[in-house]
């Protein structure tokens, strides 16, 4: 179920993850956040405001991120710290592949950084570190 | 930019963008569902109170990452703003007033104290931490401004900070889509002329002929008006001539040609005349009687014209 601090070691690498970017996807996340510019859900507007299409909300991409460092942790892992930088957009018809590998521990509060990196058919569109603090473990 | 424009920009620098103020509802369960089912999160310990407990809760709790959520102003705010004008748009006001009307998300850096549970009322203010100088991006030049909202419980405990970092830029020119030039008019082909346009194709100008009477005729026609005989063949012609009249046309204008546009009567030292453009020749130099040259030009796949130019000056 949940993994231990003891249990991960730097180095370890998460499975990788593909995310099917579909529209509804892309404008359902972002109501879903409650982010209503048009940008993430009207194609003519993105447009008019220089982007190709719509993309995907930053709070998304946080939201991905989060599940995705989580449910290799486990339900008992804490999320202390999302820290990212967005690259290139997730436009719809695409998929983000989600990769982690895990970069520190720190046993001061059993606290374990993932860096995480999702790339699409254009670039990367996240990069960052997730910190979760993880139960157990011989401490 | 004036420098006078990016000292009000940086007056903004370590100012309170947006009083604290509270998300329209307390975290509760069915936006916690709506959020994860769009992320199809499958991590129990946001909808299963038991599966919470399991991992030493005291029940469910939020996703984390849903920490901004809970302050989003919603769609009325959005396609309705307040009248009444807050920090932040003024802000936004004066990044418009220097072309910066586009805006990215660049950089989030949540920083969690405590977990989310139903029932919390969290509130949020943000300060401007930076406003860069204009950087050129891929997106168009644009300056990056940093702030940092800090989210806090009812009791004005701290939960979350989030180093946020926008980029507003000036939209890069996007060419004009290229439009396919329009098309000249068709030629009406028929059995009786397409002869003369076949061989307009492979650039050879030809002219009818009388089989019978020999005379030569233009445009092309089933029967000799000299002789009445339907037996024809064609000549090909020197493709010298000269100019027996012409007009310029200004107006009205078809899309396919550029103005002012020559229209010659060419008359061919074979003795026929047909209609024509003029080509190599500013509009104001075309003379009555001038000598010309035959000349081609394909204006699409389909149609191949002939076309004149001045003679060169043959030398005496």
């Amino acid at each position: 179920m949940s993994r231990a601090f003891d249990e991960v070691a730097v180095g370890e690498e998460l499975p990788e993850l593909p995310i099917p970017l579909t529209r509804t996807m892309i404008v359902a996340t972002a109501l879903a956040s409650r982010d209503y510019q048009d940008v993430h859900h009207d194609p003519a507007l993105a447009e008019d405001r220089g982007s190709k299409d719509v993309f995907m909300n930053i709070l998304t991409t946080n939201g991905l991120v989060d599940r995705y460092v989580t449910s290799w942790a486990g339900p008992a892992a804490r999320v202390k710290a999302i820290r990212i930088r967005l690259g290139a957009p997730n436009y719809p018809g695409d998929t983000m592949v989600l990769t982690g590998t895990v970069s520190a521990k720190h046993d001061d509060g059993h606290r374990v950084e993932i860096a995480v990196r999702g790339v699409n058919a254009i670039g990367p569109h996240v990069t960052g570190t997730v910190v979760v603090q993880l139960p157990g473990g011989a401490a | 930019m004036s420098d006078d424009y990016e000292a009000r920009l940086q007056a903004w620098v370590g100012r309170e963008l947006v009083a604290r103020r509270p998300g329209q509802d307390p975290v509760n369960v069915p936006m916690i569902r709506h959020w994860v089912e769009a992320m199809e999160d499958a991590n129990p310990v946001y909808l299963d109170e038991d599966a919470a407990k399991a991992t030493g809760r005291d029940g469910v709790v939020a996703p984390a990452s849903m920490i901004q959520a809970w302050t989003m102003r919603g769609y009325a705010a959005t396609v309705r703003p307040s009248t009444e004008p807050s920090g932040f748009d003024e802000l936004v006001a004066l990044l418009g007033e220097g072309g910066y009307t586009s805006v990215v998300a660049t950089d989030s850096e949540l920083e969690f104290e405590r977990e989310l549970v139903p029932g919390d009322h969290v509130s949020v203010e943000e300060h401007v931490e930076s406003i860069s100088p204009e950087k050129k991006t891929g997106l168009g030049a644009g300056r990056f401004v940093s702030t940092v909202k800090t989210y806090r419980d009812a009791s004005g405990e701290v939960v979350a900070t989030q180093r946020w970092r926008t980029l507003r830029f000036r939209p890069a020119d996007k060419p004009a889509p290229e439009k396919p030039k329009a098309l000249r008019p068709r030629p009406a082909v028929n059995p009786d002329n397409a002869f003369w346009f076949e061989a307009a194709r492979e650039h050879r100008l030809v002219i009818q002929r009388c089989a019978d009477c020999k005379s030569l005729r233009h445009p092309p026609g089933p029967c000799c008006p000299q002789c009445g005989s339907f037996a024809w063949d064609t000549v090909e012609s020197s493709g010298e001539g000269h100019v027996y009249t012409f007009t310029v046309n200004h107006h009205p204008r078809h899309p396919a040609f550029d103005y002012p546009l020559v229209v010659a009567v060419v008359e061919l030292a074979e003795g026929t005349r047909l209609i024509a453009n003029m080509t190599g020749v500013e509009p104001a130099d075309v003379e009555v009687g001038m000598p010309v040259v035959l000349d081609w030009i394909d204006p699409d796949p389909d149609l191949s014209l002939p076309v004149f130019r001045p003679a060169a000056h043959k030398e005496r």
